[in-house]
Protein backbone atom coordinates (compact mmCIF):
# COMPACT_ATOMS: atom_id res chain seq x y z
CA UNK A 1 0.00 0.00 0.00
CA UNK A 2 2.72 2.47 1.00
CA UNK A 3 4.73 1.46 -2.03
CA UNK A 4 1.78 2.12 -4.31
CA UNK A 5 1.20 5.45 -2.62
CA UNK A 6 4.85 6.32 -3.06
CA UNK A 7 4.71 5.79 -6.82
CA UNK A 8 1.34 7.51 -7.16
CA UNK A 9 2.59 10.52 -5.21
CA UNK A 10 5.84 10.60 -7.13
CA UNK A 11 3.89 10.75 -10.37
CA UNK A 12 1.45 13.40 -9.20
CA UNK A 13 3.96 15.73 -7.55
CA UNK A 14 6.04 15.69 -10.70
CA UNK A 15 3.11 16.85 -12.79
CA UNK A 16 3.07 20.50 -13.79
CA UNK A 17 -0.42 20.92 -12.40
CA UNK A 18 0.62 20.60 -8.74
CA UNK A 19 3.11 23.44 -9.21
CA UNK A 20 0.70 25.72 -11.06
CA UNK A 21 -2.06 25.20 -8.51
CA UNK A 22 0.24 25.96 -5.57
CA UNK A 23 1.68 29.06 -7.22
CA UNK A 24 -1.83 30.25 -8.04
CA UNK A 25 -2.91 29.83 -4.40
CA UNK A 26 0.18 31.73 -3.22
CA UNK A 27 -0.55 34.56 -5.64
CA UNK A 28 -4.16 34.80 -4.47
CA UNK A 29 -3.16 34.86 -0.81
CA UNK A 30 -0.31 37.35 -1.31
CA UNK A 31 -2.45 39.76 -3.28
CA UNK A 32 -5.21 39.69 -0.67
CA UNK A 33 -2.71 40.21 2.15
CA UNK A 34 -1.35 43.21 0.24
CA UNK A 35 -4.78 44.80 -0.08
CA UNK A 36 -5.73 44.76 3.58
CA UNK A 37 -4.00 44.77 6.96
CA UNK A 38 -7.07 43.64 8.85
CA UNK A 39 -6.73 39.89 9.39
CA UNK A 40 -10.46 39.25 9.60
CA UNK A 41 -10.99 40.99 6.26
CA UNK A 42 -8.16 38.95 4.79
CA UNK A 43 -9.65 35.71 6.00
CA UNK A 44 -13.12 36.65 4.76
CA UNK A 45 -11.79 37.43 1.28
CA UNK A 46 -9.64 34.30 1.22
CA UNK A 47 -12.62 32.25 2.35
CA UNK A 48 -14.86 33.57 -0.41
CA UNK A 49 -12.26 32.69 -3.01
CA UNK A 50 -11.34 29.37 -1.50
CA UNK A 51 -14.90 28.14 -1.10
CA UNK A 52 -15.41 28.51 -4.85
CA UNK A 53 -11.97 27.57 -6.18
CA UNK A 54 -10.95 24.59 -4.06
CA UNK A 55 -13.99 22.40 -4.77
CA UNK A 56 -13.86 23.28 -8.47
CA UNK A 57 -10.17 22.50 -8.88
CA UNK A 58 -10.46 19.35 -6.76
CA UNK A 59 -13.39 18.03 -8.76
CA UNK A 60 -11.85 18.68 -12.17
CA UNK A 61 -8.32 17.66 -11.28
CA UNK A 62 -9.30 14.42 -9.53
CA UNK A 63 -11.45 13.34 -12.48
CA UNK A 64 -8.79 14.04 -15.09
CA UNK A 65 -6.19 12.43 -12.88
CA UNK A 66 -8.20 9.23 -12.58
CA UNK A 67 -8.65 8.95 -16.33
CA UNK A 68 -5.06 9.92 -17.11
CA UNK A 69 -3.87 7.26 -14.70
CA UNK A 70 -6.09 4.51 -16.01
CA UNK A 71 -2.99 2.92 -17.56
CA UNK A 72 -1.21 2.90 -14.24
CA UNK A 73 -4.29 1.47 -12.54
CA UNK A 74 -4.65 -1.27 -15.15
CA UNK A 75 -0.98 -2.12 -14.88
CA UNK A 76 -1.24 -2.41 -11.11
CA UNK A 77 -4.38 -4.55 -11.26
CA UNK A 78 -2.42 -7.27 -13.08
CA UNK A 79 0.13 -7.29 -10.24
CA UNK A 80 -0.15 -9.13 -6.92
CA UNK A 81 -1.65 -6.18 -5.07
CA UNK A 82 -5.09 -5.62 -3.57
CA UNK A 83 -7.64 -3.71 -5.58
CA UNK A 84 -8.58 -1.57 -2.62
CA UNK A 85 -4.92 -0.61 -2.19
CA UNK A 86 -4.64 0.44 -5.82
CA UNK A 87 -7.70 2.65 -5.38
CA UNK A 88 -6.70 4.12 -2.02
CA UNK A 89 -3.19 4.93 -3.21
CA UNK A 90 -4.55 6.94 -6.12
CA UNK A 91 -7.16 8.67 -3.98
CA UNK A 92 -4.79 9.51 -1.16
CA UNK A 93 -2.19 10.82 -3.59
CA UNK A 94 -4.75 13.20 -5.11
CA UNK A 95 -6.05 14.35 -1.71
CA UNK A 96 -2.51 14.82 -0.38
CA UNK A 97 -1.48 16.86 -3.40
CA UNK A 98 -4.58 19.08 -3.29
CA UNK A 99 -4.25 19.58 0.47
CA UNK A 100 -0.56 20.36 0.22
CA UNK A 101 -1.25 22.99 -2.41
CA UNK A 102 -3.81 24.67 -0.14
CA UNK A 103 -1.60 24.39 2.93
CA UNK A 104 1.48 25.73 1.17
CA UNK A 105 -0.35 28.24 -0.99
CA UNK A 106 -2.28 29.85 1.83
CA UNK A 107 -0.01 28.76 4.68
CA UNK A 108 3.21 30.39 3.48
CA UNK A 109 1.77 33.93 3.31
CA UNK A 110 0.19 33.29 6.73
CA UNK A 111 3.56 32.41 8.17
CA UNK A 112 4.95 35.64 6.76
CA UNK A 113 2.19 38.07 7.69
CA UNK A 114 0.50 36.42 10.62
CA UNK A 115 -2.72 34.50 11.07
CA UNK A 116 -5.58 34.17 13.52
CA UNK A 117 -7.89 31.30 14.41
CA UNK A 118 -10.13 31.98 11.42
CA UNK A 119 -7.21 31.57 9.03
CA UNK A 120 -6.23 28.30 10.68
CA UNK A 121 -9.85 27.15 10.31
CA UNK A 122 -9.64 28.22 6.67
CA UNK A 123 -6.77 25.81 6.06
CA UNK A 124 -8.70 23.00 7.75
CA UNK A 125 -11.82 23.67 5.69
CA UNK A 126 -9.67 23.80 2.53
CA UNK A 127 -8.26 20.34 3.23
CA UNK A 128 -11.69 18.90 4.02
CA UNK A 129 -13.29 20.35 0.88
CA UNK A 130 -10.43 19.00 -1.24
CA UNK A 131 -11.07 15.54 0.17
CA UNK A 132 -14.85 15.76 -0.27
CA UNK A 133 -14.70 16.86 -3.89
CA UNK A 134 -11.89 14.47 -4.76
CA UNK A 135 -14.25 11.79 -3.45
CA UNK A 136 -17.11 13.03 -5.63
CA UNK A 137 -14.79 13.13 -8.63
CA UNK A 138 -13.55 9.57 -8.06
CA UNK A 139 -17.11 8.40 -7.62
CA UNK A 140 -18.08 10.02 -10.92
CA UNK A 141 -15.01 8.49 -12.56
CA UNK A 142 -15.61 4.91 -11.44
CA UNK A 143 -19.28 5.07 -12.38
CA UNK A 144 -18.62 6.17 -15.97
CA UNK A 145 -16.39 4.92 -18.78
CA UNK A 146 -15.99 8.30 -20.40
CA UNK A 147 -13.80 11.15 -19.20
CA UNK A 148 -16.09 13.90 -20.51
CA UNK A 149 -19.11 12.39 -18.79
CA UNK A 150 -17.20 12.06 -15.50
CA UNK A 151 -16.03 15.67 -15.65
CA UNK A 152 -19.59 16.71 -16.40
CA UNK A 153 -20.90 14.93 -13.32
CA UNK A 154 -18.14 16.39 -11.14
CA UNK A 155 -18.84 19.90 -12.39
CA UNK A 156 -22.56 19.34 -11.89
CA UNK A 157 -21.96 18.41 -8.26
CA UNK A 158 -19.78 21.47 -7.81
CA UNK A 159 -22.44 23.78 -9.27
CA UNK A 160 -25.09 22.11 -7.14
CA UNK A 161 -23.25 22.44 -3.84
CA UNK A 162 -21.72 25.87 -4.51
CA UNK A 163 -24.57 27.68 -6.23
CA UNK A 164 -27.86 25.84 -6.67
CA UNK A 165 -28.13 24.61 -3.11
CA UNK A 166 -27.68 28.11 -1.67
CA UNK A 167 -30.37 29.44 -3.96
CA UNK A 168 -32.68 26.72 -2.78
CA UNK A 169 -31.97 27.50 0.88
CA UNK A 170 -32.49 31.23 0.35
CA UNK A 171 -35.77 30.58 -1.43
CA UNK A 172 -36.91 28.40 1.45
CA UNK A 173 -35.96 31.01 4.05
CA UNK A 174 -37.77 33.80 2.22
CA UNK A 175 -40.86 31.67 1.63
CA UNK A 176 -41.14 30.69 5.27
CA UNK A 177 -39.83 33.92 6.78
CA UNK A 178 -42.72 34.00 9.27
CA UNK A 179 -41.69 30.75 10.91
CA UNK A 180 -38.75 30.03 13.18
CA UNK A 181 -36.25 28.45 10.81
CA UNK A 182 -33.01 28.22 12.81
CA UNK A 183 -33.13 24.47 13.27
CA UNK A 184 -34.25 23.86 9.70
CA UNK A 185 -31.44 25.98 8.29
CA UNK A 186 -29.00 24.25 10.62
CA UNK A 187 -30.16 20.92 9.24
CA UNK A 188 -29.90 22.22 5.67
CA UNK A 189 -26.38 23.48 6.30
CA UNK A 190 -25.39 19.99 7.45
CA UNK A 191 -26.52 18.63 4.08
CA UNK A 192 -23.99 20.70 2.17
CA UNK A 193 -20.27 20.39 2.94
CA UNK A 194 -19.49 23.72 1.26
CA UNK A 195 -21.99 25.62 3.40
CA UNK A 196 -20.89 23.76 6.50
CA UNK A 197 -17.30 24.80 5.83
CA UNK A 198 -18.35 28.37 5.21
CA UNK A 199 -20.38 28.60 8.42
CA UNK A 200 -17.60 27.03 10.48
CA UNK A 201 -15.27 29.70 9.13
CA UNK A 202 -17.69 32.57 9.67
CA UNK A 203 -18.17 31.53 13.28
CA UNK A 204 -14.49 32.26 13.83
CA UNK A 205 -15.12 35.86 12.78
CA UNK A 206 -17.13 38.42 14.69
CA UNK A 207 -19.61 39.00 11.90
CA UNK A 208 -22.28 36.57 13.01
CA UNK A 209 -24.05 39.52 14.63
CA UNK A 210 -24.79 40.71 11.12
CA UNK A 211 -26.81 37.58 10.46
CA UNK A 212 -29.58 38.41 12.91
CA UNK A 213 -31.27 35.87 15.13
CA UNK A 214 -30.23 32.88 13.02
CA UNK A 215 -26.65 34.12 13.25
CA UNK A 216 -26.87 34.27 17.03
CA UNK A 217 -28.32 30.78 17.11
CA UNK A 218 -25.55 29.49 14.85
CA UNK A 219 -22.94 31.28 16.95
CA UNK A 220 -24.29 29.57 20.04
CA UNK A 221 -24.47 26.17 18.38
CA UNK A 222 -21.11 26.14 16.60
CA UNK A 223 -19.15 27.46 19.58
CA UNK A 224 -20.60 24.86 21.96
CA UNK A 225 -18.65 21.63 22.24
CA UNK A 226 -21.55 19.50 21.00
CA UNK A 227 -21.93 21.84 18.04
CA UNK A 228 -18.28 21.55 17.09
CA UNK A 229 -18.48 17.79 17.51
CA UNK A 230 -21.60 17.51 15.35
CA UNK A 231 -20.18 19.80 12.66
CA UNK A 232 -16.83 17.99 12.67
CA UNK A 233 -18.57 14.61 12.58
CA UNK A 234 -20.78 15.70 9.70
CA UNK A 235 -17.81 16.94 7.70
CA UNK A 236 -16.07 13.65 8.42
CA UNK A 237 -19.09 11.78 7.04
CA UNK A 238 -18.99 14.03 3.97
CA UNK A 239 -15.36 13.07 3.43
CA UNK A 240 -16.04 9.41 4.04
CA UNK A 241 -19.14 8.46 2.11
CA UNK A 242 -18.25 9.48 -1.47
CA UNK A 243 -14.79 8.01 -1.09
CA UNK A 244 -15.97 4.73 0.40
CA UNK A 245 -18.75 4.39 -2.15
CA UNK A 246 -16.26 5.04 -4.94
CA UNK A 247 -14.02 2.30 -3.53
CA UNK A 248 -16.90 -0.19 -3.44
CA UNK A 249 -17.71 0.52 -7.07
CA UNK A 250 -14.03 0.38 -8.02
CA UNK A 251 -13.68 -3.09 -6.50
CA UNK A 252 -16.30 -4.44 -8.90
CA UNK A 253 -15.41 -2.34 -11.93
CA UNK A 254 -14.18 -3.96 -15.15
CA UNK A 255 -10.95 -2.73 -16.73
CA UNK B 1 -3.33 -25.13 -12.98
CA UNK B 2 -6.09 -22.77 -14.17
CA UNK B 3 -9.71 -23.90 -14.20
CA UNK B 4 -12.34 -21.63 -15.65
CA UNK B 5 -15.74 -22.87 -14.50
CA UNK B 6 -19.09 -21.72 -15.85
CA UNK B 7 -17.91 -18.15 -16.28
CA UNK B 8 -20.41 -15.75 -17.76
CA UNK B 9 -19.97 -12.06 -18.44
CA UNK B 10 -22.17 -9.41 -19.94
CA UNK B 11 -21.19 -5.93 -21.00
CA UNK B 12 -24.51 -4.17 -21.01
CA UNK B 13 -26.71 -6.26 -23.27
CA UNK B 14 -23.83 -7.94 -25.02
CA UNK B 15 -23.08 -11.38 -23.62
CA UNK B 16 -19.33 -11.74 -24.07
CA UNK B 17 -18.80 -15.05 -22.28
CA UNK B 18 -21.51 -17.70 -22.06
CA UNK B 19 -21.15 -20.43 -19.48
CA UNK B 20 -17.49 -20.67 -20.24
CA UNK B 21 -15.48 -23.75 -19.21
CA UNK B 22 -11.79 -24.36 -19.77
CA UNK B 23 -8.89 -26.20 -18.15
CA UNK B 24 -5.28 -25.16 -18.57
CA UNK B 25 -2.60 -27.62 -17.48
CA UNK B 26 0.97 -26.86 -16.48
CA UNK B 27 3.49 -27.85 -19.14
CA UNK B 28 1.15 -27.14 -22.00
CA UNK B 29 1.09 -24.23 -24.35
CA UNK B 30 -2.35 -23.12 -25.54
CA UNK B 31 -3.24 -21.24 -28.68
CA UNK B 32 -6.35 -19.20 -28.01
CA UNK B 33 -8.04 -18.32 -31.26
CA UNK B 34 -11.23 -16.75 -32.40
CA UNK B 35 -12.47 -13.84 -34.48
CA UNK B 36 -12.21 -10.28 -33.18
CA UNK B 37 -14.61 -9.65 -30.35
CA UNK B 38 -15.13 -13.35 -29.60
CA UNK B 39 -14.14 -12.94 -25.95
CA UNK B 40 -10.46 -13.90 -25.92
CA UNK B 41 -9.21 -10.81 -24.14
CA UNK B 42 -12.20 -10.77 -21.79
CA UNK B 43 -11.41 -14.34 -20.78
CA UNK B 44 -7.78 -13.41 -20.12
CA UNK B 45 -8.82 -10.37 -18.13
CA UNK B 46 -11.18 -12.44 -15.98
CA UNK B 47 -8.30 -14.80 -15.18
CA UNK B 48 -6.22 -11.78 -14.16
CA UNK B 49 -9.09 -10.38 -12.10
CA UNK B 50 -9.30 -7.18 -14.14
CA UNK B 51 -12.78 -8.08 -15.29
CA UNK B 52 -15.14 -9.42 -12.64
CA UNK B 53 -17.36 -12.21 -14.04
CA UNK B 54 -21.13 -12.19 -13.43
CA UNK B 55 -21.18 -15.85 -12.50
CA UNK B 56 -18.98 -18.92 -12.16
CA UNK B 57 -15.54 -19.23 -10.67
CA UNK B 58 -11.91 -19.41 -11.64
CA UNK B 59 -9.36 -21.51 -9.81
CA UNK B 60 -5.63 -20.93 -10.08
CA UNK B 61 -3.52 -23.65 -8.47
CA UNK B 62 -6.74 -25.06 -7.02
CA UNK B 63 -7.69 -21.87 -5.18
CA UNK B 64 -10.52 -19.54 -6.18
CA UNK B 65 -9.24 -16.17 -7.30
CA UNK B 66 -12.21 -14.22 -6.01
CA UNK B 67 -11.03 -11.73 -3.42
CA UNK B 68 -7.47 -12.97 -3.72
CA UNK B 69 -4.51 -11.11 -5.15
CA UNK B 70 -1.53 -13.24 -4.20
CA UNK B 71 -2.10 -15.66 -7.09
CA UNK B 72 -1.13 -12.96 -9.57
CA UNK B 73 2.51 -13.27 -8.54
CA UNK B 74 2.61 -16.54 -10.51
CA UNK B 75 1.32 -14.87 -13.66
CA UNK B 76 3.27 -12.90 -16.22
CA UNK B 77 0.93 -10.90 -18.40
CA UNK B 78 1.73 -9.23 -21.65
CA UNK B 79 -1.22 -7.05 -22.66
CA UNK B 80 -2.41 -6.55 -26.21
CA UNK B 81 -1.79 -2.84 -25.94
CA UNK B 82 0.77 -2.02 -23.26
CA UNK B 83 -0.30 1.14 -21.51
CA UNK B 84 2.10 2.59 -18.97
CA UNK B 85 2.39 5.74 -16.86
CA UNK B 86 3.54 8.32 -19.38
CA UNK B 87 5.72 10.32 -17.00
CA UNK B 88 7.76 7.29 -16.02
CA UNK B 89 11.08 6.28 -17.53
CA UNK B 90 11.76 2.69 -18.60
CA UNK B 91 14.23 2.19 -15.75
CA UNK B 92 11.76 3.51 -13.18
CA UNK B 93 9.03 1.28 -14.55
CA UNK B 94 11.21 -1.79 -14.15
CA UNK B 95 12.29 -0.88 -10.63
CA UNK B 96 8.68 -0.20 -9.70
CA UNK B 97 7.56 -3.58 -11.00
CA UNK B 98 10.38 -5.25 -9.08
CA UNK B 99 9.26 -3.35 -6.01
CA UNK B 100 5.76 -4.83 -6.42
CA UNK B 101 7.14 -8.34 -5.98
CA UNK B 102 9.81 -7.90 -3.33
CA UNK B 103 9.97 -11.61 -2.53
CA UNK B 104 11.43 -12.41 -5.95
CA UNK B 105 15.12 -11.69 -6.14
CA UNK B 106 16.17 -13.56 -9.27
CA UNK B 107 15.21 -11.72 -12.38
CA UNK B 108 15.02 -13.20 -15.83
CA UNK B 109 16.80 -10.53 -17.84
CA UNK B 110 17.04 -12.48 -21.13
CA UNK B 111 14.60 -10.23 -22.97
CA UNK B 112 15.81 -7.01 -21.35
CA UNK B 113 19.26 -7.79 -22.73
CA UNK B 114 18.09 -9.10 -26.09
CA UNK B 115 15.91 -6.04 -26.70
CA UNK B 116 18.66 -3.74 -25.37
CA UNK B 117 16.23 -2.04 -23.00
CA UNK B 118 19.04 -1.23 -20.58
CA UNK B 119 20.46 1.32 -22.98
CA UNK B 120 17.08 3.03 -23.12
CA UNK B 121 16.31 3.14 -19.41
CA UNK B 122 16.28 6.94 -19.28
CA UNK B 123 13.69 7.25 -22.01
CA UNK B 124 10.23 8.34 -20.90
CA UNK B 125 7.40 5.93 -21.69
CA UNK B 126 5.53 8.65 -23.57
CA UNK B 127 8.31 8.91 -26.17
CA UNK B 128 8.39 5.19 -27.02
CA UNK B 129 7.14 3.75 -30.28
CA UNK B 130 4.47 1.04 -30.28
CA UNK B 131 7.05 -1.65 -30.96
CA UNK B 132 9.33 -0.58 -28.14
CA UNK B 133 6.35 -0.59 -25.78
CA UNK B 134 5.63 -4.16 -26.85
CA UNK B 135 9.25 -5.02 -26.05
CA UNK B 136 8.87 -3.47 -22.61
CA UNK B 137 5.63 -5.43 -22.07
CA UNK B 138 7.31 -8.66 -23.11
CA UNK B 139 10.35 -8.09 -20.93
CA UNK B 140 8.11 -7.32 -17.93
CA UNK B 141 5.99 -10.44 -18.45
CA UNK B 142 9.06 -12.68 -18.34
CA UNK B 143 10.98 -10.71 -15.70
CA UNK B 144 9.93 -12.74 -12.65
CA UNK B 145 9.99 -16.14 -14.43
CA UNK B 146 6.39 -16.85 -13.44
CA UNK B 147 4.85 -20.34 -13.76
CA UNK B 148 2.04 -18.99 -15.94
CA UNK B 149 2.56 -16.75 -18.94
CA UNK B 150 -0.40 -15.03 -20.56
CA UNK B 151 0.52 -13.35 -23.82
CA UNK B 152 -2.15 -11.35 -25.62
CA UNK B 153 -1.03 -10.97 -29.24
CA UNK B 154 2.65 -10.97 -28.31
CA UNK B 155 4.11 -10.54 -31.77
CA UNK B 156 1.84 -7.77 -33.03
CA UNK B 157 3.79 -4.61 -33.77
CA UNK B 158 7.25 -6.11 -33.27
CA UNK B 159 9.90 -6.04 -35.96
CA UNK B 160 11.00 -9.39 -37.44
CA UNK B 161 14.17 -9.60 -35.35
CA UNK B 162 12.27 -8.93 -32.13
CA UNK B 163 9.60 -11.46 -33.13
CA UNK B 164 12.26 -14.16 -33.49
CA UNK B 165 13.84 -13.23 -30.15
CA UNK B 166 10.46 -13.38 -28.42
CA UNK B 167 9.47 -16.65 -30.06
CA UNK B 168 12.77 -18.24 -29.05
CA UNK B 169 12.16 -17.08 -25.48
CA UNK B 170 8.62 -18.48 -25.45
CA UNK B 171 9.90 -21.82 -26.73
CA UNK B 172 12.57 -21.88 -24.03
CA UNK B 173 10.00 -21.24 -21.31
CA UNK B 174 7.72 -23.87 -22.78
CA UNK B 175 10.51 -26.42 -22.60
CA UNK B 176 11.05 -25.39 -19.00
CA UNK B 177 7.53 -26.73 -18.36
CA UNK B 178 5.53 -23.55 -17.93
CA UNK B 179 1.90 -22.96 -18.70
CA UNK B 180 1.62 -20.58 -21.62
CA UNK B 181 -1.52 -19.00 -23.07
CA UNK B 182 -1.14 -17.17 -26.35
CA UNK B 183 -3.76 -15.37 -28.35
CA UNK B 184 -2.83 -14.40 -31.86
CA UNK B 185 -4.12 -14.09 -35.37
CA UNK B 186 -0.83 -15.21 -36.85
CA UNK B 187 -1.33 -18.93 -37.40
CA UNK B 188 2.29 -19.74 -38.18
CA UNK B 189 3.35 -18.30 -34.81
CA UNK B 190 0.76 -20.31 -32.98
CA UNK B 191 1.71 -23.52 -34.75
CA UNK B 192 5.32 -22.99 -33.77
CA UNK B 193 4.69 -22.09 -30.16
CA UNK B 194 1.74 -24.16 -28.97
CA UNK B 195 0.56 -27.74 -28.72
CA UNK B 196 -3.06 -27.17 -27.68
CA UNK B 197 -5.71 -25.30 -29.58
CA UNK B 198 -8.68 -23.48 -28.06
CA UNK B 199 -11.18 -21.93 -30.45
CA UNK B 200 -13.60 -19.38 -29.05
CA UNK B 201 -16.59 -18.13 -31.00
CA UNK B 202 -19.11 -15.63 -29.68
CA UNK B 203 -18.25 -16.32 -26.09
CA UNK B 204 -18.36 -20.10 -26.31
CA UNK B 205 -15.63 -22.71 -26.57
CA UNK B 206 -16.00 -24.49 -29.91
CA UNK B 207 -12.85 -26.51 -29.83
CA UNK B 208 -10.44 -27.46 -27.09
CA UNK B 209 -7.96 -30.24 -27.77
CA UNK B 210 -4.48 -30.89 -29.09
CA UNK B 211 -3.42 -29.45 -32.41
CA UNK B 212 -2.93 -33.02 -33.69
CA UNK B 213 -6.56 -33.90 -33.12
CA UNK B 214 -7.63 -30.60 -34.68
CA UNK B 215 -5.84 -31.63 -37.86
CA UNK B 216 -7.38 -35.08 -37.66
CA UNK B 217 -10.93 -33.84 -37.22
CA UNK B 218 -10.73 -31.31 -40.01
CA UNK B 219 -8.84 -33.71 -42.28
CA UNK B 220 -6.19 -31.11 -43.00
CA UNK B 221 -2.49 -31.79 -42.63
CA UNK B 222 -1.56 -28.15 -41.99
CA UNK B 223 -2.53 -25.96 -39.08
CA UNK B 224 -3.68 -22.91 -40.96
CA UNK B 225 -6.22 -24.63 -43.28
CA UNK B 226 -7.43 -26.68 -40.33
CA UNK B 227 -8.27 -23.52 -38.43
CA UNK B 228 -9.84 -21.99 -41.53
CA UNK B 229 -12.07 -25.05 -41.80
CA UNK B 230 -13.02 -24.78 -38.15
CA UNK B 231 -13.93 -21.14 -38.67
CA UNK B 232 -16.10 -22.03 -41.64
CA UNK B 233 -17.88 -24.67 -39.60
CA UNK B 234 -18.67 -22.26 -36.81
CA UNK B 235 -19.96 -19.70 -39.30
CA UNK B 236 -22.10 -22.33 -41.00
CA UNK B 237 -23.48 -23.45 -37.66
CA UNK B 238 -24.37 -19.88 -36.86
CA UNK B 239 -26.19 -19.34 -40.15
CA UNK B 240 -28.12 -22.61 -39.82
CA UNK B 241 -29.14 -21.57 -36.33
CA UNK B 242 -30.43 -18.35 -37.77
CA UNK B 243 -32.40 -20.12 -40.44
CA UNK B 244 -33.93 -22.44 -37.87
CA UNK B 245 -35.04 -19.58 -35.69
CA UNK B 246 -36.38 -17.84 -38.74
CA UNK B 247 -38.46 -20.91 -39.60
CA UNK B 248 -39.79 -21.10 -36.08
CA UNK B 249 -40.93 -17.53 -35.96
CA UNK B 250 -42.79 -17.61 -39.26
Amino acid sequence: MLKLLKYALYDILKSRFAMIYTVFMILVAVSIYQVSDDLSKVSLSLMNIMIMIVPLISAVFATTHFYNNLEFIELMLAQPVKRSHVFLSQLLAVILMLSLSVLIGFGLPMLLWGADSSLIALLGVGVVLSAVFAGFAFLASVLTRDKAKAIGISLGLWIYFSLVYDGFVLYLIYSFADYPLEKVTLGLVMLNPVDLGRILMLMQLDISALMGYTGAFFQQFFTSSTGVLVAGGTLFIWVLWPNMLAMRVFKKRDF
Amino acid sequence: MISVKNISKEFGKLQVLKDFNLEFQLGNSYAIMGPNGSGKTTMIKTILGMVVPDGGEILVKGLPIKGSHAYRKDIGYMPQIGRYPENMKIGQLFSMMKDMRPEIKNYDLDLVEAFELDQMKDKAMSTLSGGTRQKVSAALAFLFSPAILILDEPTAGLDPIAVEILKAKIKKEREAGKLILITSHIMSDLEELTNQAVYIFEGEVYFNDTIESLKEITGESKFSPAIAKLMQWTLKKKSTNRQMSHVETT
